[in-house]
């Protein structure tokens, strides 16, 4: 999978789980810049990741989850190739 | 992507990936419908529950129930019911729900300890919580919503936890049990069985030590809908919306093969081969909702005489009699739905069709959406779990006119065929001799007149709702006048069928609340009831009775009711809500002699 594949499955969750089919994420966008990215959002977007993309993220990796981009890596990473 | 909103989703099996995933969009989209009930639910959390409130909300917009909710802080159930709590007091609830599971028993039996110090252990939990349960009462006087526990996640002593006065999986059910003995003896108060839910969906994928660590949910993602709509129907069910009648296709429905082209010999049920057994196996399930209270009913695109004698089968465990409404015919089905649900004298959102072909149920989703029509596949194995945990038909109580109800509709047709032979409808009804029974609501009638007052829609003036607590408050109120009424005639006892709960302020009664069962429409009762209603008052003293109607979809019927007993017109509002009133003379004159009233 290509990080360009990630990334639009990723945005097309992100835009599932705010209501929003404009929204558009890059790597660095983080926490402060979705004003409804609250922990409870937080929660499910890694569902909706470990759903979506079939993995599941450890106790461990979840805090190291801040903005899109370790997102990105954390599939990357994840996912059998 | 965001072209149709999935509200099958919502559908079991729910689809748990969307739910979480969409509930934004769910929700704008249930909000769309409508109208709705409003209800405020504290809920009082033993762990994490943000997720949990926003999909109980789906589940209740689905309903037709919007509500508005309060959250405890993070596992502060208890301080939040036990101790003075304005902001609580201020929200001021319909209903209390108590999240608390395994991880909030705070007793926790050892291996090292004695069978005494087991005992106290639960005796101390079982007190902890009544007590709440005591305090919220006595507080907010509301409906209370409790969990049980689900089964400990490990088991030390491994199968001797069941076994074992200490083992952790033999505690919590006994402490269920206790949980359930409550239930037993206290009104307005549910338990939310995730016990029997855990398991069902799989205490293994129920439990998930990530999310718990992480975030404090005590239970997984996926589970959270399963909880949520189970919750849901206890809701709907205290409220009155629950499924009355089931209405079964007969073709590969009710039995294998279709009997117009196979022969009523030939058809599969019995005991013979496995599908015939699956077969009896619905059927039996049938008869047991239907002993239960749920009426039965037919529609099938058959010849009416060859459909009947499938049920002339020496196997069939249902028979003709079983059903209240039998539609047989050529045409569409959504036309014998409606004319069931007219026969039957109830509203058509009040049943649930089953159907083993899809196009069939899409046909009816179609072209009467009120209608619940189950996408339970086309294998008959499966169609009792998609009818039984779907939760239709939940009653929130069991009371005695639910176990006689079939017996009332069986009347029924008794008395319609005595109808048919009597042109004068005034003979017919001295015919019937009927008497009631009419008296101020008292304890033993509190379930049933609760679930009177919630479930009628059609014969309510003012579609008030009052929750099991509110009734017990009218019955005690000295400025509450209330009156039940029960009907027996030649071809059997009616039941409980009627209620009237009016207030009284400056010598005027205002009613607020008067219903009767459609079970016996045309019968006269409103008048005897009036007639006693009107001797109270004169008794009292109080000489002027205000009637109100607030129409809605369903209660037309009762349009014309205050004029029909002679009220006055007083004011009409913008919504077509009607005020009415009535000058209550030094005696009165019956309305009615057709019923001979027992006080």
């Amino acid at each position: 999978m290509t990080g360009e594949d990630i990334h639009s499955r990723l945005q097309a969750i992100f835009r599932d789980v705010f209501d929003n089919d404009t929204l558009v994420v890059t790597r660095a966008t983080t926490v402060g810049d979705i004003p409804d990215w609250d922990s409870l959002a937080q929660i499910n977007l890694v569902v909706a990741i470990e759903k979506d993309f079939e993995i599941k993220v450890s106790l461990e990796d979840l805090e190291t989850l801040s903005n899109v981009g370790d997102m990105m890596d954390l599939i990357r990473t994840s996912v059998t190739p | 992507m965001f072209d149709t909103p999935q509200l099958d989703a919502l559908d079991y099996p729910f689809r748990v990936d969307v739910i979480h995933k969409r509930k934004k969009s769910l929700k704008a989209s249930l909000l769309k419908g409508g109208p709705f009930l409003d209800k405020r639910i504290a809920i009082l959390g033993g762990s994490t529950t943000d997720e949990i409130k926003d999909v109980f909300e789906l589940f209740l917009l689905r309903e037709g129930i919007r509500p508005h909710f309060y959250q405890s802080g993070y596992n502060r159930y208890y301080e939040d019911g036990m101790f003075p709590n304005e902001a609580l007091e201020r929200f001021n609830p319909d209903i209390i729900y108590i999240h608390t599971t395994q991880a909030n028993i705070t007793n926790v039996p050892v291996v090292a300890d004695s069978r005494d110090n087991v005992e106290a252990k639960l005796a101390s939990e079982i007190t902890r919580f009544a007590s709440l349960w005591e305090k919220i009462r006595g507080t907010y006087n509301c409906t209370v919503i409790q969990n049980n526990f689900e089964l400990p996640h490990y088991r030390v002593l491994g199968n001797l936890d069941f076994s074992a006065f200490q083992g952790g999986t033999h505690f919590t059910t006994r402490l269920n049990l206790a949980f359930a003995e409550y239930a037993q003896t206290h009104r307005d108060f549910y338990i939310n069985d995730i016990n029997y839910l855990s398991a069902s969906f799989g205490l293994g994928k129920w439990h998930d030590s990530t999310f718990w660590h992480a975030y404090k949910y005590a239970l997984s993602y996926d589970a959270i809908p399963s909880l949520a709509h189970n919750l849901a129907r206890i809701v709907a069910a205290v409220c009155g919306k629950s499924k009355k009648c089931l209405v079964v296709d007969l073709d590969n429905t009710v039995w294998g093969g279709v009997i117009g082209d196979d022969g009523a010999d030939n058809i599969k049920i019995g005991k013979e081969t496995p599908v015939g057994e699956a077969y009896s196996a619905f059927q039996q399930y049938a008869t047991e909702l239907k002993r239960r209270g749920i009426v039965l009913a037919v529609c099938s695109k058959n010849d009416p005489e060859i459909a009947a004698q499938g049920f002339a089968h020496p196997d069939s465990i249902l028979s003709l009699k079983d059903f209240a409404a039998f539609k047989a015919s050529w045409d569409q089905k959504y036309i014998g739905l409606r004319q069931i649900a007219s026969e039957i004298n109830i509203g058509i959102d009040s049943l649930v069709f089953v159907d083993d072909n899809p196009a069939e149920r899409d046909l009816v989703r179609r072209q009467v959406p009120e209608v619940a029509v189950p996408e339970m596949g086309s294998d008959v194995a499966d169609f009792i779990a998609f009818i039984d945990r779907a939760g239709y038909f939940e009653p929130a109580t069991l009371s005695a006119d639910d176990l006689q109800r079939t017996k009332f509709y069986e009347a029924n047709l008794e008395r319609q065929s005595l109808q048919a032979d009597i042109a004068d409808y005034g003979e017919f009804l001295a015919s019937l001799d009927m008497t009631a029974e009419i008296a101020p609501f008292s304890p033993k009638y509190l379930d049933r007149i609760t679930q009177l007052i919630n479930k009628t829609n059609q014969f309510n003036v003012t579609t008030k709702r009052y929750s099991a607590s509110d009734v017990e408050t009218m019955t005690s109120d000295p400025r509450t006048l209330t009156f039940y009424g029960r009907l027996k005639d030649k071809f059997g006892d009616n039941g409980l069928i009627s209620a009237i709960a009016g207030t009284v302020t400056d010598a005027t009664l205002h009613i607020d609340v008067w219903v009767m069962s459609c079970r016996v429409i045309k019968r006269d009762m409103e008048f005897a009831m009036f007639d006693e209603l009107v001797r109270e008052c004169i008794a009292r003293g109080i000489n002027r009775i205000a009637g109100y109607h607030y129409p809605t979809a369903k209660n037309a019927m009762v349009a014309d009711l205050f004029s029909r007993l002679g009220f006055t017109l007083k004011a009409r509002g913008e919504k077509g809500e009607t005020e009415w009133t009535f000058d209550v003379g030094r005696s009165h004159e019956p309305t009615t002699r057709a019923i001979k009233v027992a006080r």
